[in-house]
């Protein structure tokens, strides 16, 4: 049976990860190899690389961080942040990485989604989509770009459904509602994609207790869960989340 | 030396790193002649079943890795590199949907069978995410095929089965006497009913020495071998399917990314080295 997944997500920026990092024991704490080698040794399922670097010229660290990685790591990684053509998304799976996640320029071109699935295969290409609850109603949610400053005007629903019928692998799904607040994923956003898709859906923003992960799994039905400053900052191991997790019945791998 | 073949679809370096890890000498390669050499050969699972073969086979590399195989030089095709020891696969063909394609891409053809699309429902209605992507257990298959490989019938003959028309009865024999996918022991072995059974079973495939029943490696794929007396190792999903098989004494495919599966992935590189060391 597949193991619910756990996957520690850094946030890179000239190939150092940013926005908490708190190992006393690391060589470097910024360096985003050595962390993941540490969430491989504790049983981190994956691992994602969201490039946060402003211009694409900077972008040429992170290809050479996922061939870094590629080296370095045995376990799968993906690659986040600023893909705008396939000739990009290309530079970067040619460097290694096992995934890339597509955000802002799939919603501007949503054929960017099928001709990454077409070139490299659906597997290869997670669809991020960062969404926001529409105010007065808490059943609609908003697809947001640009890390989350433009809103779109489009139903976060139906732009996962179109992105998995365009070929998307699995979705990233970002709630920006709970992205930072600790009070856990919102899973009826995470519900409400989770079934409206036939691929895996990955629950992001909001862990801030031990029970968030499960509940992101029972109650959002999602298909593996993300997060990023409880594990940096060393609050949470991956191995505690696991066995929490296993204690709710859900199947990981310990 | 093993040779990492390269045909060219993507990044080779984890492989190549995970076989350097495991003790053994890797080189990336592209050339027939080094794959005629090479004392191991290791077919990596990028791109899709039709591109691969067609570059494959304008490489002549199709024609060198069958002839290693047959001369009992150890092989381990991951993921697609497994599909690829099969006589086709529907996967980038170009009438993929159709069943009744005639336009399926061709394999090694080292063992029989079609590489097909997984299920996306089971045998009871239930509704699986596919791709199959993440990590899942390998045991070895419920009904246990004995020695496996140990009378495999599809490279001893000729490789003109693309002339074989589909519905050639040559081509059902091939077929038959492959044992029915044990769905719901395997089902039930994984439900943690029978676990107990379950591990007392144990790999009888020399790649998987010293692995325990159940250990988890990472998978990500959309279509499954077919089964039969090959196969070694079992996964469930939303149907049971081979995520180990074998061949002979030394050629082996895996569905899933030994590579890219942490300590245990690095165990069965270290065998397949020692197999290839002798």
């Amino acid at each position: 049976m597949l193991a619910k997944r756990v996957i520690p997500c850094m946030d890179v920026k000239d190939g150092r990860v940013v926005k908490g990092v708190n190992f006393v024991n690391l060589r470097d704490a910024g360096d985003p190899i050595e962390l993941a080698q540490r969430y491989d040794a504790e049983r981190a399922d994956e691992v994602i690389f969201l490039d946060i670097t402003a211009t694409s010229d900077d972008r040429a660290t992170t290809v050479e961080l996922a061939s870094h990685a590629s080296e370095q790591l045995h376990l799968p990684y993906c690659v986040g942040g600023g893909f705008r053509s396939v000739a990009d998304i290309r530079r970067m799976i040619a460097a290694g990485a096992d995934k890339v996640s597509v955000n802002s320029a799939a919603v501007a071109n949503p054929q960017l989604i099928s001709d990454a699935a077409y070139a490299f295969g659906t597997q290869a290409i997670l669809c991020a989509i960062d969404a926001k609850q529409v105010a007065g109603n808490p059943n609609k949610w908003e697809v947001y770009v640009h890390g989350g400053r433009k809103a779109t005007g489009i139903d976060a629903v139906e732009w996962a459904r179109g992105a998995a019928r365009r070929g998307a692998g699995e979705i990233l799904l970002t709630s920006m509602d709970r992205d930072g607040s600790r009070e856990g994923f919102d899973c009826a956003l995470t519900r409400a994609v989770a079934r409206a898709v036939d691929i895996p859906v990955i629950a992001s923003g909001g862990v801030g207790k031990l029970e968030h992960f499960a509940q992101g799994i029972l109650e959002g039905e999602a298909d593996a869960v993300l997060a990023a400053s409880v594990f940096h900052f060393g609050e949470f191991t991956i191995r505690q989340v696991k066995e929490h997790m296993a204690s709710c019945g859900i199947h990981v791998r310990l | 030396m093993i040779a990492v073949v390269d045909y060219h679809k993507g990044n080779l370096m984890s492989v190549e790193r995970g076989i350097e890890a495991a003790g053994g000498v890797a080189v990336i390669t592209d050339k027939a002649d080094d794959i005629a050499r090479a004392d191991g050969i290791v077919l990596p699972g990028v791109g899709a079943f039709a591109d691969a073969s067609a570059t494959m086979c304008a490489l002549g590399q199709l024609e060198v890795v069958r002839e290693r195989i047959a001369a009992g030089v150890p092989f381990l095709g991951i993921c697609l590199g497994m599909h690829l020891l099969f006589e086709e696969g529907v996967e980038g063909a170009p009438d993929e949907d159709d069943e009744a394609s005639t336009h399926n891409a061709r394999g090694l053809a080292v063992l029989p069978g079609v590489v097909v699309r997984m299920p996306k429902v089971a045998a009871d209605g239930t509704a699986f995410k596919v791709p199959h992507v993440g990590w899942n257990t390998v045991a070895p298959p419920a009904e246990s095929a004995g020695a496996a490989g140990a009378d495999t019938p599809v490279l001893k003959q000729s490789w003109a089965r693309t002339d074989r028309p589909l519905d050639d009865p040559a081509r059902a024999e091939l077929r038959a006497g492959a044992p029915a996918p044990a769905d719901s022991e395997l089902n039930a072995a994984s439900s943690g009913a029978s676990m107990n059974a379950l591990e007392k079973k144990r790999f009888d495939c020399p790649l998987f020495e010293g692995i325990p029943v159940g250990e988890y490696f990472y998978f990500t794929h959309s279509y499954i071998a077919p089964t039969g007396p090959f196969v070694v190792g079992e996964t469930a999903h939303s149907v049971a399917f081979p995520s180990a098989v074998q061949y002979g004494e030394a050629c082996f495919g895996v569905q899933f990314h030994p590579e890219k599966s942490s300590d245990a992935g690095a165990a069965v590189l270290r065998n397949f080295v020692k197999i290839v060391k002798g």
